[in-house]
């Protein structure tokens, strides 16, 4: 056994577990499906899937295997590269992003200096997805919605990054679990109260969850730019949506509630408890929630948590700046 | 320190391998798996039954590119925010008054964009009835 250095050993358990990072999140997107569908049902007196499996909890199996097995078909009128390519862009980046959570003190994949600045990337990148899906598909319906979708993810995005800047000027790093360990005395949900609400609204509107799903509106556009795909390509615009909360819930709590600290659980708990709170939270604001109109929309992101994160921002620093100089 | 970067390096390496032999397997067994089936009106776009008329790729409101222009002027200014934002103890008032004289700037340049209606998307004729109204 001498191949199997200490250097090996430590590559190989980091390398397990980033897989085990990989897995447990396409598997929490994807019973996620089954989750919403169960609460939902809840908060509005049904069912929901109680069939397949006790309480229903197979119904996320019968629905893989129904997706596989379904035809995979790809329109004659598409653009047939772009087409099969939206589907991977939509699910990878954001799977990509799940490296730069720190879970615990020793689990997380990668540990990056530039930590957020990664996130952002992905999230940038996942706005081709539903671009090159509209495109391609050659549907006016599919059109429409992707450019509905792409013109109200870009406004969103510009003050996503803009709300979490008022927490790295506290930190002075980009660095995730830098991060973490500045809230061990305060979570930054206090002072950075703005830039919470401003990032959980920015958060649903990129993932375009409701209530700002008017790219996915069902009365009018018929499902907007996915509604060529069918089988597991349309399953992997789903799962990547379903990735996308989970995602987005964890950075919340990772970002504004501490990540993994807090008294008496062990610090997997904790990370685990704070993202399902949020993952609910998600499905309760699609149960409780009307659509609003697009321009309604696209006027609350510029009008007001444009300079609402811009004001948030300067305020921030200039508290630094007077408790810095104040202690000196 | 040196060990655990390394080991990290393999770690990221891997990860975006996985996610991307993932991607690639979803879309290789699903097209392998599914049955095949024929119809006489299966080559059209899905229009909730009307059958379609004229090509998909069609004009759309200037609004979008509008969109798209000013996403690339605030996006950018972002970006020098977040130097900014990174370094504040580093550069001190000097940079707060620098970092505020810019946000004003930004802030002046997004009333303007209000002013001249580059942010409104109601129809013309809802926004002349609503300012009748008050």
């Amino acid at each position: 056994m001498s191949w199997l250095s200490p250097l090996a050993v430590d590559i190989i358990i980091a390398v397990l577990k980033a897989i085990v990072i990989l897995l447990v999140a396409v598997v929490a997107g994807a019973f996620l499906s089954f989750v919403e569908r169960r609460l939902l049902a809840l908060w509005q007196d049904r069912y929901g899937p109680n069939r397949v499996g006790p309480f229903g909890s197979l119904q996320l199996a019968a629905d893989m295997l129904k997706m596989f097995f379904k035809e995979d078909w790809i329109p004659s009128f598409a653009d047939k590269k772009l087409f099969v390519l939206a589907p991977a862009i939509a699910l990878g980046s954001l799977l990509l992003s799940f490296m730069i959570i720190p879970i615990t003190p020793t689990w997380g994949v990668a540990d990056l200096n530039i930590g957020i600045l990664f996130f952002f990337a992905m999230a940038g990148i996942n706005v081709y997805a539903v671009l090159f899906a509209g495109y391609s598909s050659a549907n006016k319906y599919a059109l429409l919605g992707a450019m509905r979708a792409s013109a109200q993810t870009l406004s969103y995005e510009v003050f996503m990054g803009l709300s979490l800047m008022g927490i790295v000027a506290m930190t002075g790093s980009f660095n995730m679990r830098d991060i973490v360990n500045a809230q061990t005395d305060v979570w930054f949900i206090i002072p950075q109260f703005f830039g919470f609400c401003t990032f959980i609204i920015a958060g649903i509107a990129v993932t375009h969850r409701a209530p700002f799903d008017q790219p996915e509106a069902e009365q009018e556009l018929a499902d907007g730019y996915h509604v060529e795909y069918s089988g597991m390509k349309w399953g992997m615009f789903f799962v990547g949506e379903y990735v996308g909360v989970v995602l987005i819930s964890a950075l919340i709590a990772t970002l504004f509630f501490g990540g993994w600290h807090g008294p008496l659980l062990p610090p997997f708990i904790w990370f685990l408890l704070k993202t399902c709170f949020f993952i609910m939270l998600f499905v309760l604001i699609r149960a409780a929630l009307a659509r609003p109109r697009y321009d309604a929309v696209m006027n609350f992101g510029w009008k007001f948590c444009l300079p609402l994160t811009l004001l948030n921002l300067l305020a921030t620093g200039a508290v630094i700046l007077l408790h810095a100089s104040a202690t000196t | 320190m040196i060990v655990e970067q390394v080991a990290q390096h393999w770690a990221i390496t891997l990860f975006v391998l996985a996610v991307f032999g993932l991607c690639a397997f979803m879309i290789g067994a699903a097209s392998l798996l599914g049955g095949r089936a024929w119809g006489h009106k299966k080559d059209t776009p899905y229009e909730s039954g009307i059958v379609p008329a004229g090509d998909a790729h069609q004009r759309f409101s200037v609004k979008f590119y509008l969109v798209a222009m000013l996403f690339v002027i605030f996006d950018v200014e972002a970006l020098y925010l977040f130097a900014w934002a990174v370094s504040v103890r580093e550069s001190g008032w000097a940079g707060f008054v620098e970092a505020s004289i810019f946000i004003i700037v930004l802030l002046v340049g997004l009333v303007y964009l209000n002013r001249i209606g580059a942010l409104t998307w109601a129809p013309r004729k809802r926004i002349k009835r609503e300012t009748e109204k008050t």
